[in-house]
């Protein structure tokens, strides 16, 4: 508990009703989305709505050398905003302005508690969109998905986060507000900041406003299904439609184990024997242009022996869809807990991915469905068990530490989307090397001396490391 | 594990009404993914998470472990703190049944604590039927001393002394209430009301809030079905579907009013049951069907029912073919879905249907026409700052429609939009679906004659 003193100050700052102390509003805030993460109690939930509240709060906080957990929706799959140190978890849900949009320079200025959707219905009238679109998009907040680098569907023409914030006003560890970049297009001056901090996941400062840019929503698209046969032939297919030059703005893969569950749950008649499905989607500003890259990847799917429908209306376009938007919820539906990995690979590896998931939940006979983003070689090993089965846990953990070390074999890397946050530390190691997290712990420390903010996030506490 | 997780005593046939345990399979379901985060109204209004679906039940987590205890005032209120709309079940990838959760947990602390006094009184009201009815039509004959009559809006607004008394209830001066009416919509008609031919046999469930503040459209709604040729039971034993106890978790008046009601309508020997409130009609085809689950007699009548329920909407249009109305109605409408009615009941297109097959009126959707307007039953009254603000939402997207009508297929959204319309909007007309439909048929007779 927090001395009722220190309360005080916070409710001096930010008012009293957005301040909460009592027991089940602590317990609202002691998880995330993570599965098989410890939860924590945090001593006190603070309501910032303006950036020089949050200075004050940070203030505070250094003060009293109390951590502080920035978080926005909750929904970050890297148990990331889990207050596992105990202190103040900074929510973001009611500093949610929209501050401006900028129809002739393609930008928004907006607070970190904007729900990503709740900005894209608020451009839709301009005719732009917001690209990055993680799972959770309509929960999800600018600042968290900021300070996660999220990713989503269309990562492989859109890119992701990275790719759209142009500026940004922080808030550091001392207490001061830095602001750097804009709406310039072209910005050179100093170290890319915004780099630095988009997907640093709190823990080098907090992000209190956010810049991004914006682009003409897509006019045309169309919409393919192919039912492969054999794995190979399905990743042949997602490399045949790169070497065709076509970037589809979506190109999904779903492994057998996926598509027998979504039949189960779904019933919406996929073939249950097949081992592959490829779900593209092409989008521009022609409808020609459209049309003559539909053509192209339909011919790639061809020469691939699939089965393929192409979607004519809407609704057709609907129907190809309900099985990727099944995927997760039908793999959840098999048992009580459920962990979505985003172990990544370069795309010419997807196969040889898929073909290793498939042997590590033979090997440790555990359930695996894995799906995802095939454009990007990330890929979402989705591990289902009963977690009051101790055994069974068990194997659930060497089988993920051996997809881990199978993507880094592949030239891969840990994460695509999700973050490392508490659930993927113990790895970083393998990807880095110790260089790589000497160099991670100098710039921590040179603008967090005190691990005061995430502590323990990303980056082990010292004292855990000695 | 403490007792107000286990029975009843002499409870044989235990449902998770009756044992708290028998939710955690519910709770497991959760990933605490925060998809209920987008739609939970409740949420919407403050933005804290402790009003999300995914924190109370980490709340409830925590009391089937012991960290908590149920009879927290914190713990209790926060599960309370949910207008049981079911948004969040729609929008859940598992499909969590929030709805048991917190049914199962308001009867627990039933169990444990008993029901506070003021609902008590109520309840114990309901229980009997005579006792009620006369209750609720003195209420009528004194609504002239309590309320002052506002014609135009045909709605009573309180007057001061009583909205003094009744501010804190949510009761304050401005509050617009529907007439209590002095003949309730079962005193007004036969038990069995028969067309010139008859087609078919159908019952018709009341349900509380059509008989006694909104007869007209009750009798709208039986005059719809006999213009198509069906003969319409409205048994007088009828009585309150439960659904008001049942979500304060007094199981037993819940059980005890449900199965007179499936005695009742047993006897009409009616093939169809139908409702015009989406909360009776989820009752009969859900609810009913949860609080028999392990019952050697009521289950199957449970069962019965359940699938022959039907919102009069979809009995009109997929049950049997309603014939078009030809009677014009001059009115721009915008429907409002209740959440128990599309969320509960699954009924959404067919309202619509009916609405678009009247000449003369046009349809304008509101920009998110299935989001919660507050109502939610006693919610309204203890929750009243949360209510208030999902109303007033409501209301300025029905105005945004430019509409003159607001219509909904469920009484209680009707009240709240009765209210939050001549608060915050243009005093739009606020009606059931099926009183338009009944309003085509009569223009259509009177321009005959
Ligand atoms: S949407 Fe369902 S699974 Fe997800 S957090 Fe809410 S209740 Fe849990
Ligand atoms: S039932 Fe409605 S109010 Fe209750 S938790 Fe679900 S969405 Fe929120």
């Amino acid at each position: 508990m927090l001395d009722k003193a220190i309360v005080q100050r916070l409710q001096d700052v930010v008012g009293q009703e957005n301040v909460l102390t009592r027991k089940v509003e602590l317990v609202a805030y002691s998880y995330d989305a993570t599965a098989d993460m410890p939860h924590q109690i945090p001593d006190v939930v603070v309501m910032p709505t303006t950036s020089e509240m949050v200075q004050e709060v940070v203030k505070i906080a250094r003060t009293h050398q109390i951590a502080i957990y920035p978080r926005g929706a909750g929904s970050n799959l890297s148990g990331g905003t889990i207050p596992f140190k105990k202190g103040i978890v900074l929510s973001f849900q009611r500093m949610n302005q929209i501050l401006e949009i900028d129809p002739a320079n393609l930008t928004a200025t907006v607070q970190p508690g904007v729900v990503i959707a709740a900005l894209n219905s608020a451009i839709a009238g301009h005719g732009l969109i917001y690209p990055p679109d993680p799972g959770t998009v309509a929960t999800a907040t600018m600042g968290g998905s900021a300070a996660e680098n999220s990713g989503g569907l269309r990562g492989l023409k859109y890119g992701v986060t990275k790719n759209y914030i142009m500026g940004m006003e922080v808030v550091l560890a001392s207490g001061e507000k830095v602001k750097f970049g804009g709406k310039t297009v072209k910005n050179v001056t100093a170290y890319d900041f915004s780099n630095l901090f988009v997907g640093s996941e709190g823990t080098l400062g907090i992000i209190t406003q956010l810049t991004c840019k914006l682009i003409p929503a897509p006019k045309f698209r169309r919409t393919m299904m192919g039912i492969f046969s054999s794995l190979e032939d399905a990743g042949n297919a997602v490399a045949g439609i790169i070497a065709a030059h076509v970037i589809p703005a979506t190109l999904e893969i779903m492994d057998n184990k996926t598509i027998r569950t979504v039949e189960a749950f779904a019933n919406i008649g996929l073939p249950v024997e097949a081992k592959a499905l490829l779900l593209c989607e092409v989008d521009g500003m022609s409808q020609d242009l459209v049309n003559t890259e539909a053509e192209a990847v339909i011919e790639v799917f061809k020469q691939n022996n699939c089965e393929y429908k192409a979607a004519n209306s809407d609704a057709e376009r609907d129907q190809l869809w309900l099985a990727r938007r099944n995927a997760l919820p039908a793999l959840a539906s098999l048992d009580n807990t459920c962990i979505v990995e985003d172990a990544t690979v370069p795309r010419s590896r997807i196969t040889e991915m898929l073909v290793a998931c498939e042997k590590i939940a033979e090997k440790y006979n555990v359930t695996i469905g894995t799906f995802g983003h095939a454009g990007d070689g990330n890929l979402h090993p989705t591990i289902l068990y009963n977690m009051y089965d101790e055994e069974l846990t068990a194997r659930v953990h060497l089988a993920i530490d051996e997809i881990f070390a199978t993507a880094l074999a592949l030239d891969g890397t840990l994460s695509g989307e999700h973050g490392i946050g508490l659930a993927k530390m113990k790895y970083l190691g393998d990807e880095l090397g110790q260089s790589g997290l000497d160099l991670m712990r100098s710039i921590k420390e040179a603008l967090d001396p005190d691990y005061l903010l995430n502590p323990g996030k990303m980056i082990p506490l010292p004292e855990a490391v000695a | 594990m403490s007792g107000e997780m286990t029975l009843n005593a002499g409870c044989t046939a235990p449902t998770y009404h009756d044992d708290l345990r028998l939710v955690q399979g519910e709770l497991d379901k959760c990933m605490k993914c925060g998809n209920c985060m987008a739609v939970c109204p409740v949420y919407s209004v403050n933005k804290d998470e402790m009003a999300v679906t995914r924190s109370k039940i980490a709340v409830a987590e925590a009391v089937m472990k012991g960290d908590l205890s149920m009879d927290d005032p914190e713990v209790s209120d926060m599960i309370f703190n949910c207008l049981v709309c079911k948004s969040c079940m729609t929008n859940c990838p598992t499909k969590v049944s929030y709805d048991r959760i917190a049914l199962g947990f308001r009867a627990a602390l039933v169990r444990k604590n008993g029901l506070p006094w003021l609902k008590k009184m109520i309840f114990t009201g309901l229980k009997n039927p005579k006792f009620f009815d006369v209750a609720m039509k003195a209420g009528a004959s004194m609504q002239g001393i309590a309320f002052k009559g506002d014609r135009k809006m045909k709605a009573i607004s309180p007057r001061s002394p009583f909205a003094m008394v009744g501010g804190s209830f949510g009761f304050d001066a401005g509050r617009k209430m529907p007439e209590l009416t002095v003949t309730p919509l079962r005193d007004r008609v036969s038990e069995v009301v028969r067309p010139a031919e008859v087609k078919v046999k159908a019952a018709f469930f009341t349900g509380d809030s059509l008989n006694y503040f909104y007869p007209d459209a009750g009798m709208d709604l039986i005059e719809v079905l006999t213009e198509n040729g069906v003969e319409v039971h409205v048994p007088k034993a009828q009585n309150c579907c439960g659904i008001p106890v049942l979500v304060h978790g007094d199981i037993e008046t819940a059980r005890t009013l449900a199965q007179n009601n499936l005695d009742t309508f047993e006897a009409t020997g009616c093939d169809y049951l139908i409702t015009g409130c989406g909360s009776c009609g989820g009752a009969w085809q859900h609810d009913y069907v949860d609080l028999f689950a392990n019952d050697p007699v009521y289950k199957a009548k449970a069962e019965h029912w359940s699938k022959r329920t039907y919102d009069v909407s979809t009995f009109l249009t997929k049950v049997i073919q309603f014939r078009q109305p030809k009677g014009q109605v001059d009115a721009v409408v915008t429907y409002h879905d209740s959440c128990h009615l599309k969320k509960t009941m699954k009924v959404a297109a067919e309202p619509r249907e009916v609405i678009r097959s009247i000449p003369g009126v046009t349809l304008k959707e509101m920009a998110a026409p299935d989001t919660c307007c507050g109502s939610g039953g006693s919610y309204v009254v203890s929750h009243y700052d949360t209510s208030a603000s999902l109303g007033k939402n409501k209301a300025q997207d029905i105005n945004q429609t430019g509409a003159d009508t607001v219509s909904t297929g469920c009484p209680a959204c009707m009240m709240q939009l009765l209210d939050n319309v001549s608060r915050h909007g243009k005093e739009q007309k606020v009606t059931h679906y099926i009183s338009l439909l009944a309003e085509s048929y009569r223009k259509e007779k009177a321009a005959v004659h």
